[in-house]
């Protein structure tokens, strides 16, 4: 994630612990791996309502994976047992998500598509989600069957494939 | 078997770079698997029984039943892994077939070819395998393994190899990058690895995939120690489920992972983490499993 950013000519840190919020951003991006473990390191570490207050305050968010998990307003795992679904983290982005939406890692592809209105995008899924509904005022950047794969809402830009990969 | 080959070797490389940073967990049971995932494990290991209990039973030790490995994968939505035995295709095949996220190529289990590795190059699924050394590393990637972790000594609660293994590799390493370019043909011969990874380590500093370190850890230190390091996350066997409070214990080196360089935080998830894994000396212990396939 960082050298995507570092191609397009941005400066990144990380963020690992409450210290590190008070370095200025012009963006915060929530990048790929799995949301349980991203959002109990932001609760664990007490970055989480920090955080959501910015994004609520509108700092640009560009979203990947299991970032899309954490800001949605809804996560719908049919197959998922309640005791280990989270209701929702940031609850940011009016749209509802199914993880691992497209089955286990042999589930994971790659295809293009057009995104944003540009055509031939190269878009990897890894064990990725989907977004199962969006609310009326969300505008859908690709789809992929049919079904939204990236979103864009006020501040917030997310994907469930990867554009850092490509 | 897989017509898009180069691309599934990508796709799983991908995989592993979302697990960096994070900490993979060996479980036993669904029970344990929740534990791990509720602590914030980046994917489980699914298997029998962790590598301290496979050195107490000794005899023969397999891949895991696949029934046991389903009721875990059913019970997390994180990655699930499992062991198969070095050279043994066919539980390899087994573990695809009921799609397991990763499958270790594991030295813990017994050795079913004393001499080759499963090539890895003709699955979809991905493989993780064990290396003390550069070389080593490297024959296993070139074999077809999208991520690399150290050999340690597994089971016996003492990181000492875990460290031999990765200073050793990170240190070969750094002698690669200092070649000149026509030194890498006799720098391959002597690792006996493929050149054009070799010229891949001298280029970019590092290994083609992401590199864990595994063996003997058992406590949020040893973690964040394997991380200054050179580690880009860790496995932990024996350590979280032989020790007195899993889930705290579990918990806390998850954190030490992702802030290995903060000591005063370091020293509050060390606190009052009840007994660790008592252990073994990995010099007092008769199976060594890292000589298994070199």
């Amino acid at each position: 994630m960082a050298a995507y950013w570092h191609a397009q000519g941005a400066e990144t840190f990380e963020i690992r612990q409450l210290a590190d919020l008070e370095r200025g951003m012009d963006l915060l991006a929530l990048p790929g791996g799995e949301s349980t473990v991203q959002g109990k390191l932001l609760k664990d570490l007490g970055m989480f309502m920090p955080l959501k207050e910015r994004i609520d305050g509108g700092l640009p968010v560009f979203a990947v994976c299991a970032g899309l998990i954490l800001l949605a307003e809804k996560i719908d795992d049919p197959g998922s047992r309640t005791d280990t679904r989270p209701e929702q983290w940031f609850g940011a982005l009016p749209v509802t998500v199914r993880r691992n939406a497209y089955g286990r890692q042999l589930g994971s592809f790659r295809t293009v598509g057009m995104f944003d209105g540009k055509p031939n995008v190269p878009m990897t899924f890894i064990r990725a989600p989907a977004i199962t509904e969006v609310a009326p005022q969300v505008e859908v950047l690709s789809t992929f069957d049919g079904a939204p794969t990236a979103v864009r809402w006020r501040n917030v830009t997310a994907f469930t494939w990867h554009p850092e990969l490509n | 078997m897989n017509e898009e080959q180069p691309d599934r070797q990508e796709l799983n490389r991908n995989l592993a770079q979302m697990l960096k940073g994070g900490v993979i967990m060996d479980v036993t049971t669904p029970e344990q698997a929740k534990i791990a995932e509720a602590a914030g494990a980046c994917a489980v290991m699914a298997l029998e029984r962790i590598p301290a209990d496979i050195r107490a039973a000794g005899g023969v030790s397999r891949m895991s039943d696949p029934a046991m490995i389903k009721g875990i994968q059913a019970a997390v939505s994180i990655p699930v892994m499992a062991k198969c035995r070095i050279g043994h295709i066919a539980e390899a095949r087994i573990l695809e077939a009921i799609e397991i996220d990763y499958i270790d190529e594991s030295e813990v289990l017994s050795p079913a070819d004393d001499t080759r590795h499963i090539d890895k190059t003709k699955f979809s699924v991905p493989f993780v395998c064990g290396a003390r050394d550069l070389g080593e590393a490297l024959r296993r990637i070139g074999e077809g393994a999208t991520m690399i972790r150290t050999k340690g000594e597994p089971g016996t609660g003492d990181v000492v190899q875990a460290v031999r293994h990765m200073r050793k590799m990170q240190s070969e390493i750094r002698r690669v990058v200092s070649l000149r370019e026509d030194e890498l043909y006799e720098a391959a011969k002597e690792l006996a690895a493929p050149l054009d990874l070799v010229k891949f380590v001298h280029d970019n500093g590092k290994l083609p995939v992401v590199n864990f370190a595994a063996g003997g850890v058992a406590t949020p230190a040893d973690a964040a120690l394997m991380m200054e390091l050179g580690a880009e996350g860790v496995f932990v066997g024996s350590g979280i489920f032989k020790s007195g409070d899993p889930a705290k214990r579990a918990t806390a080196i998850v954190q030490a992972v992702t802030n290995w360089q903060d000591a005063k935080l370091l020293a509050k998830l060390s606190e009052n983490l009840g007994p660790a894994m008592v252990g073994i000396n990995a010099e007092e212990i008769e199976t060594i499993m890292e000589e298994r396939g070199k």
